[in-house]
């Protein structure tokens, strides 16, 4: 029986059941621990970057290649027929004429669901606007499992934008299927968005608002960071908030030993670089885990067995 | 005589559908967005009416059409307690029942500015959910989720 990700769209991460996470996670353990150089033999894959992406983009090509596969394709939408005012459904067509699977990110939400509608071969959202970024929540889960052992009952703090954080949503959603519990910490204008809480609620998932990193450190087993972005305040409102939603490494002494500081990258200024050399930092190692992960994903949907 | 006449040919009507008990001010967005002046049937408006449960409504009727389930279902989302009668021969025939429905296609825009759908060749769709203080609206595409009055509201 072929696995259930086979040449299935890989666009969202509500379209996932827990099964399917936990085979992508150890899928990915499984590429880290020995590699294969033959699971994309002979394929031919096209990332289209309608959108600069540095990790994800690189990090999807060195998966494919590293997997023996080849790759086609564009790193920004501007000199594409897209630009010519072609819409993403023809374009779509045409490449899934002359490949096995296509690798894209957007700037429009929703752009890879429109996508796995025109195309015939599987879509894999590398990102559309704000929506989604599934690769990402998969090398979360997988660096989760990879230095806890366990996905099930975990205690997570995220900090930082809570509220147009794709990673964060994404993540807490995964999350809420293997029974987590969870901190939100960071400005009140970037809270969590009420429609993710009502789910999180209908889950049954317990949650907590808390005022500083400090308070929650003792507490969890992931510190999950992500970047205030500037441009979403005003300069004296910034001012403000600058500088609360920061980690340093003097702030990690009630940590448990477990406790892993991860961050989808890149990173500013939230977390200090004293902290990259404590035992806790782990989202250099993370960054790295994405190429597994994506190797692990690409290798399900285009292989009935692994 | 020609008073008499004209009253009642603007209320009978022979065959077709009525649609009674819209909030008042819904009416002209309930015949805009279902586009039932295409039809080219005789189409008979009623607005701000005095309703006893209500106050004040709006009602529609139109000559020589019934509304589909999916239609009716998807006029719940403006007037939870419209009701739809199909005459036939000036008599009430049958009832159409109201039901939130699950999933709604093609008929609003996404609130979402840059939602994908506004420009590609698809139709907006929506899964719709009733929780205890509001119907929720989630798009397929961006997957955001609105408040159904938002939705509603855009076009």
């Amino acid at each position: 029986m072929p696995n259930p990700l086979y040449r299935k769209h890989i666009i969202s991460i509500p379209d996932f059941t827990r099964e399917e996470l936990e085979l992508v996670v150890q899928t990915a353990a499984q590429l880290k621990a020995a590699p294969r150089g033959d699971l994309l033999k002979d394929r031919l894959l096209a990332t289209c970057f309608f959108e600069p992406s540095t990790r994800t983009r690189l990090s999807f090509e060195t998966a494919v290649q590293r997997l023996g596969g080849n790759v086609i394709g564009f790193a920004d939408g501007a000199n594409t027929s897209a630009k010519k005012g072609e819409t993403l459904a023809d374009t779509v067509r045409i490449i899934s004429s002359y490949t096995d699977a296509i690798i894209m990110r957007h700037p429009k939400e929703g752009a890879a669901r429109v996508a796995s509608e025109f195309s015939s071969v599987p879509i894999i959202n590398g990102g559309d606007g704000a929506n989604q970024h599934p690769s990402q929540t998969l090398l979360d889960l997988f660096t989760l499992q990879e230095t806890q052992g366990r996905l099930d009952n975990l205690t997570v703090a995220f900090v930082g934008d809570l509220k147009y954080g794709r990673t964060v949503h994404s993540l807490a959603q995964a999350l809420s299927l293997f029974g987590a519990k969870f901190y939100f910490v960071g400005p009140e204008a970037l809270a969590m968005p009420d429609y993710l809480c009502e789910e999180l609620d209908e889950r049954g998932i317990s949650y907590s608002i808390a005022a500083t990193i400090e308070e929650v450190i003792p507490h969890i087993d992931i510190l999950y960071m992500t970047r205030v972005q500037r441009e979403r305040f005003d300069e004296a409102e910034y001012k403000k908030i600058q500088g609360q939603f920061v980690l340093r490494a003097d702030m990690l002494r009630s940590a448990r030993p477990n406790m892993k500081i991860l961050h989808p990258l890149p990173r500013v200024d939230e977390i200090t670089t004293d902290v990259d050399a404590t035992p806790h930092a782990y989202y250099f190692e993370q960054a790295k885990n994405g190429v597994y992960a994506r190797q692990a994903l690409l290798s399900l949907v285009l292989n009935e067995t692994v | 005589m020609t008073e008499k006449v004209y009253a009642r040919n603007v209320e009978a009507l022979k065959s077709g559908t009525v649609i009674d008990h819209i909030p008042a001010g819904q009416g002209l967005r309930i015949l805009r967005l279902f586009q039932l002046a295409e039809y080219r049937e005789r189409v008979t408006v009623g607005l701000n009416l005095p309703s006893g449960h209500m106050g004040s409504k709006d009602l529609i009727k139109i000559e020589n059409v019934v509304l589909s389930e999916e239609q009716a279902n998807e006029l719940a989302l403006f007037a939870p307690r419209g009701t739809v009668s199909v005459i036939e021969d000036f008599a009430v025939v049958r009832k159409q029942k109201l039901a939130i429905p699950d999933t709604v296609e093609g008929i609003f825009a996404c609130p979402n500015s840059n939602c994908v759908s506004h420009v590609e060749p698809v139709q907006s769709h929506f899964s719709v959910r009733v929780t205890e203080h509001d119907t929720k609206m989630k798009c397929k595409y961006c997957e955001k989720v609105f408040s159904k009055d938002i939705v509603v509201d855009v076009r």
